[in-house]
């Protein structure tokens, strides 16, 4: 068992004026599955993620992650289970002056001993390691570069090398290509897909382009207004499924590259009536 | 995946030549200083040491608490209450006077005059003051006073100078236009725009010239430097334990008290 | 017939407010004057400006005697060793107990987990130790370990550190809770240890500030410590208060005017200082 959810709600601040963000949430999940998460902006999707990145604590139900429960655990060992799950973050949080290398070697903090850590941040212990993590992600030559110096797409791609460099039994991503253009996000993606497949660890990404979620990932669920609409393999979601879930966005689905949305299952002549949207860019 | 090359291990350095050097100036500097205090820190950790420590500590308690010197320590409170007050008060009043001639309005020549004066009156330590004007005028709290008077009118008046500098000239300037003479004219004109940063500026200092009351009694200036100065110098440490005890009182009040006001103030509508 | 117009009074409405504070002032203002023993006569009372006088007098000229310039630059060297012993020494007192006290570098606050409470009594441990630190003036620390240890500079650094450690580390840990708090918040959550957290995550952003802060109170200690070799510690300041006590005005100018330089050539260093780290 890699995660599970059960009934979960998340309110945000106190007493009976908070905001709900998640109500009656209920996955689970093995051991080597990949998700992908989709709604509408607000849905829900990164307070999903940041629970199950033990970030937040849910106002309502049960967490288990990679079988334990984290807010029972003992300060110890909740540090051991953090460092076994990796958090992709939409806007990187890197400090700008920082160099690559260094952003992607404190994905291993929560593993080495500290002294290694402490030397890494005059000379990094490991050279290598990070280059690699980067090459895959086609930003080898930037790897002494301070992040500040970066596009939002590079940032991006800084963010998950650190994951991948982490090596974690948990994959979580909160909308990792969103800076990118398709090709890129492809790239990215396949990457985030190979790693979980080649060590059989979970991954979890929301995505806000349709066309990519349902491209690389064989179980979608959808999320609107905190509750889940439909926990579905991705060949059942049809044209149908996601305007229910879109419909309040006036029929128009969201996509990488912001051309019309083909799916599988539209063989509509008139293409539907799907129109182009292009969802504000976050750099 | 292949090792790192030799060229990425020399650009992987984490820190530039400069900042290397910097940082190894700065541990020979402060290595000399230890050298030439010949302080010898580990001293103070041998047992000896650590055991005279505590008995000098211990005969600090119990503090005196009794009711007469209680009372002498409530009077000593509001006499460093009142230096702080009334020397911020009178530098309020000098450091106004001393800004329009700092702000430029009587020509360039007593411009630089007068900063290098105010310069000078708030360079000079506040303890130094005291004990220049407790040759003046005597032990007590007006030698006090004065100090703080004397010292906070070179902060403040420089500061003022400063507000008086950026004011709009255009409210005075319309007022000498339609007849008025110029003291007037500023009274009316460029004071409004400036005194709520002066009263700003002003309660600030009176904050700082609290914590600075406090200690000038040590040269003789009053409040309850005099009394911890006097108590410590006939080894009664309890009563001296009582009044550092009330000194850390009236500064934490004093932080806890600004604070408020300035939430007060942040907060909209008021 | 025209109307007439009522006659009404006039009032000002802040008129009454206005003499509230006025009669305040007033009644608050006279006793303030009693209890400072507010005496402008005492200036020129005969004895007072005999001393004063005698004093001021021999201002002018200076002792610029070869020995006394030579005993005055060993008290600045002394000052100035004396400053940057005590900010060091206020430094590394003051750096744990930073890292404890902020909240962006909390791991029991993520959630909230395990440990919330020893964590919160660990912070509020901290947060009275600073404050002790530096709600007792410095020239009282000084004149405590004076006592304590015996005359000397010692006592001064001692008491520069410990008084400027209570407010190196209560500045500190508010710049390491402002700013961009994420990347450490992140790394914490990855299961980074705390001082891992602070270095990759939060030292790069404030590295600048928090270096700036430490040499203007750099800066400050090289004041304050001419202010405590008036209570026994060594220094610029013991030689002005020996100097003072025995009425000597010319080694007081002289004085006044090295403690003048000193002054300018501190606040320089400080300028310079925090423009080539930036």
């Amino acid at each position: 068992m890699s995660f599970e959810l059960d009934r979960i709600g998340l309110v945000h601040g106190q007493g009976g004026q908070g905001q709900r963000a998640l109500r009656a949430v209920s996955i689970s999940a093995a051991r080597g599955e990949r998700l992908a998460i989709i709604g509408p902006s607000g849905a829900g999707k990164t307070s999903l993620l940041r629970i199950l990145a033990t970030s937040i604590r849910p106002t309502e139900g049960r967490v288990a992650v990679l079988g334990c429960n984290p807010w029972q655990l003992p300060g110890g060992e909740l540090k051991r289970l953090r460092s076994r799950i990796g958090a992709i973050h939409q806007a990187p949080p890197i400090p700008p002056r920082q160099r690559a290398i260094t952003a992607v070697i404190a994905g291993r903090l929560g593993q080495w001993p500290w002294w290694k850590s402490a030397l890494s941040l005059i000379y990094p212990a490991d050279i290598a390691g990070p280059r690699d993590q980067l090459a895959r992600l086609d930003l080898a030559d930037r790897l002494f570069d301070r992040c500040d110096r970066l596009s939002g797409g590079q940032l991006q791609r800084v963010g998950v090398a650190r994951v991948l460099y982490q090596r974690p039994d948990l994959l979580l991503a909160d909308e990792p290509v969103s800076a990118m253009d398709p090709a890129l996000a492809d790239l990215t993606v396949n990457q985030l897909h190979s790693e979980a497949a080649s060590r059989g660890v979970t991954l979890v990404a929301s995505l806000h382009a349709v066309d990519v979620a349902l491209r690389w990932f064989p179980r979608v669920i959808g999320l609107r207004a905190g509750e889940i609409v439909f926990d579905l393999p991705a060949v059942k979601v049809s044209d149908g499924v996601l305007r229910d879930l879109y419909a309040s966005e006036t029929g128009m689905l969201p996509t990488q590259d912001n051309q019309p949305f083909a799916s599988a299952s539209d063989d509509s002549a008139d293409g539907g009536g799907l129109k182009i949207v292009a969802p504000p860019r976050v750099i | 995946m292949n090792a790192a090359t030799l060229a990425e291990r020399r650009s992987a350095l984490g820190f530039c030549l400069y900042c290397w050097l910097t940082a190894l100036l700065l541990a020979v500097v402060v290595w000399a200083s230890f050298a030439y205090l010949s302080l010898d820190l580990s001293r103070l950790f041998t047992a000896e040491s650590g055991r005279s420590m505590i008995q000098f500590i211990v005969r600090f308690f119990p503090p005196e608490l009794s009711a007469e010197f209680l009372r002498r320590i409530a009077w000593g409170t509001l006499e460093t209450l009142a230096i702080s007050a009334l020397g911020t008060l009178l530098a309020a009043g000098a450091g106004l006077i001393l800004a329009l001639p700092a702000s430029g309005r009587m020509g360039l020549a007593p411009r630089a005059a007068t900063r290098f004066f105010l310069n000078f009156l708030r360079s000079v330590p506040e303890l130094v003051w005291a004990a220049l004007m407790v040759l003046a005028a005597g032990l007590g709290p007006f030698a006090g006073t004065l100090a703080l008077a004397v010292h906070t009118s070179g902060v403040l008046g420089r500061l003022i100078a400063e507000s008086l500098e950026n004011a709009p000239p255009e409210p005075a300037r319309a007022l000498a236009e339609s007849g008025a003479p110029p003291s007037l004219a500023f009274v009316y004109g460029t004071l409004p725009a400036i005194t709520p940063q002066i009263l700003a500026y002003s309660l600030y200092r009176w904050e700082m010239n609290i914590r600075m009351a406090a200690v000038l009694g040590f040269v003789g200036a009053g409040g309850l430097g005099q009394m911890l100065y006097y108590e410590l110098s006939l080894l009664h440490e309890p009563q001296a334990c009582s009044v550092i005890v009330a000194m850390l009182f009236l500064v934490v009040l004093v932080d806890a008290f600004s604070a408020w006001v300035r939430r007060r103030q942040m907060r909209p509508g008021g | 017939m025209p109307d007439k117009l009522p006659r009404e009074r006039l009032r000002d409405p802040d008129a009454r407010m206005r003499a509230t504070w006025a009669l305040f002032a007033v009644v608050v203002l006279w006793p303030l004057l009693l209890v400072a023993q507010f005496r402008p006569a005492d200036l020129f009372d005969a004895r007072n400006l005999a001393v004063m006088g005698g004093f001021a007098g021999q201002f002018f000229p200076p002792n610029l005697s070869g020995d006394f310039l030579a005993l005055a630059l060993k008290g600045t060297i002394e000052t100035l060793a004396m400053a940057t012993a005590g900010t060091a020494l206020a430094v590394l007192l003051a750096a744990p107990l930073g890292l404890v006290l902020a909240h962006s570098l909390s791991i029991s606050r993520i959630g909230p987990g395990p440990g919330r409470g020893a964590g919160e009594a660990l912070r509020a441990l901290a947060r009275f130790a600073l404050l002790l630190m530096r709600g007792i003036p410095e020239i009282v620390w000084a004149l405590l370990l004076v006592r304590a240890f015996g005359l000397g500079p010692a006592s001064g650094v001692l008491a520069i550190a410990f008084t400027y450690a209570g407010m190196l580390g209560k500045v500190y840990s508010e710049i390491l809770e402002s700013g961009d708090t994420r990347p450490a918040r992140l790394l914490l959550e990855s299961g980074s240890g705390r001082l891992m957290a602070f270095f990759y995550g939060l030292l790069p952003g404030a590295a600048q500030e928090l270096t700036s802060y430490t040499v203007y109170r750099w800066e400050c200690a090289v004041r304050a410590s001419v202010i405590m070799g008036f209570v026994g510690a060594g220094g610029l300041g013991q030689l002005m208060d020996q100097s003072m006590k025995m009425l000597n005005g010319g080694e007081v100018s002289t004085l006044l005017i090295i403690f003048l330089l000193l002054v300018l050539l501190a606040d320089a260093l400080s300028v310079a200082l925090r423009k080539s780290l930036s």
